[in-house]
């Protein structure tokens, strides 16, 4: 269905309404919580005996004032985007070499890749980062970008599979039919005519991991 | 291999965790997410905009984010709850908007026609959505929900990170007391999240496979 808008009619102003007072007690619940909380972690804490200040007293929050904390936090910062860039990169090219190894017409590449992209999609990323630091001791930052370009180079792999099988028989067909080898008609017709549409759930869903 | 067997019941114990809080957080989740589904299409525009703002803001909030919240600041708000309850809290809010949206894009795969058809016969909003609109977009959300649910499985491994011990935390916990075979212990612990994967993927094929809906 294009909208939801066939299921119902226009409201009328009894929907209007009701929408109106729903907002409103809405509104008026979220902004009493929000004070709640706010109050709630502000009010000074009570821990074994101790009166500690509360969440929000400026004793608590002057560690921001030591430069040193600040430059720990860019270290933070830069690495967590050189890793993010080099397993982009890295990931989008494992995921076009899967998906050309996992669509091939030869069974001994196809299965092959198939279990190994099973065995990689169906683990949690975070045991696949452990793994990669105790066995190959690559050390951290290495350890997370490889099981991060193994992981999403899978997910993105399967992704562009999705593009090359949506796409029209006669694509392919007419590749081979001018005479392209069959490598050919996937790199050079194949691939790049392959829906677009994979490309946005691309660069929202695999990165959340 | 011995002392690999001899860790089994570790495992075991782990690997229990890991689907307790799959199950729990899965059917909560699907509660949560069909009564957002339900919002996002629903005729008042209140109920439609705080669905879109659930959706849009529970999703991409990372998922170790929302574990702080919920095993350090509910605690600090007085909330005095077992960690696994927390993170079923967590997973349970983290996965609701994906199931909502697999939802959704089920029901948009509906063909007007269906709706307009249950309309003119005089049907009203919840008659058409229970009785025409919902039992044909099912079939078509089954596969992209039981995606959903593989995440699921994998998100779990986050709550290791916040105490509890589910199969993550097992196994970093006996990868440490085992210097000798930490490769073993880490591939059984990748076997065994398979165990729940692999079958949950191949399903998803099956379904998607013979409920196809060939207009």
């Amino acid at each position: 269905m294009s909208g939801a808008s066939v299921l119902f009619d226009a409201p009328g102003p009894k929907a209007r309404r009701l929408s109106l007072i729903l907002s409103i007690v809405a509104l008026v619940l979220i902004i009493a919580g929000a004070v709640w909380v706010v109050l709630t972690l502000a009010a000074p804490r009570e821990s074994g005996g101790i009166t500690l200040p509360g969440m929000f007293d400026g004793t608590r929050w002057n560690i921001f004032t030591d430069p040193e904390v600040w430059t720990f936090i860019l270290e933070g910062v830069v690495a967590t985007l050189q890793a993010a860039a080099l397993a982009a990169v890295g990931a989008i090219a494992l995921g076009i070499v899967l998906s050309l190894l996992r669509s091939s017409r030869i069974a001994w590449v196809r299965m092959p890749t198939a279990v190994v992209i099973e065995f990689f999609r169906g683990m949690p990323v975070l045991l696949m980062m452990l793994f990669i630091l105790l066995v190959a001791s690559t050390g951290a930052f290495w350890a997370v970008v490889i099981a991060l370009i193994l992981y999403n180079g899978t997910l993105i792999g399967e992704i562009l599979r999705a593009g090359l099988v949506a796409l029209p028989r006669g694509q392919r067909e007419a590749a081979l039919s001018v005479g392209m080898r069959e490598f050919q008609s996937k790199m050079l017709v194949e691939f790049p005519r392959r829906s677009g549409r994979c490309c946005r759930s691309s660069s929202r869903s695999s990165w959340c991991c | 291999m011995e002392q690999l067997w001899s860790l089994m019941p570790t495992f075991w114990e782990g690997f229990r965790v890991t689907l307790l809080l799959l199950v729990v957080a899965g059917v909560l989740s699907l509660i949560l997410g069909t009564v957002i589904a339900a919002m996002r299409i629903s005729p008042v525009g209140a109920l439609r905009g705080f669905a879109a703002v659930w959706t849009e803001v529970a999703r991409n909030t990372p998922l170790t984010l929302v574990f702080i919240f919920t095993a350090f600041v509910l605690p600090m708000l007085g909330v005095r709850l077992p960690y696994i309850v927390l993170a079923f809290v967590a997973l349970t809010y983290y996965t609701s908007p994906f199931v909502a949206e697999a939802l959704r894009s089920g029901i948009n795969g509906v063909p007007v026609g269906q709706a307009e058809a249950a309309r003119s016969i005089g049907l009203g909003f919840g008659q058409t959505v229970s009785l025409v609109v919902l039992p044909q977009a099912f079939r078509m959300t089954i596969p992209p929900l039981i995606n959903v649910f593989i995440a699921l499985t994998k998100n779990t491994s986050v709550a290791g990170g916040f105490f509890v011990v589910e199969l993550f935390a097992t196994t970093r916990q006996l990868a440490n007391d085992n210097g000798n075979i930490v490769m073993e212990i880490l591939i059984t612990a990748a076997v065994l999240y398979l165990v729940i994967t692999v079958p949950l993927g191949f399903l998803a094929g099956q379904l998607e496979r013979r409920w196809v809906v060939k207009r």
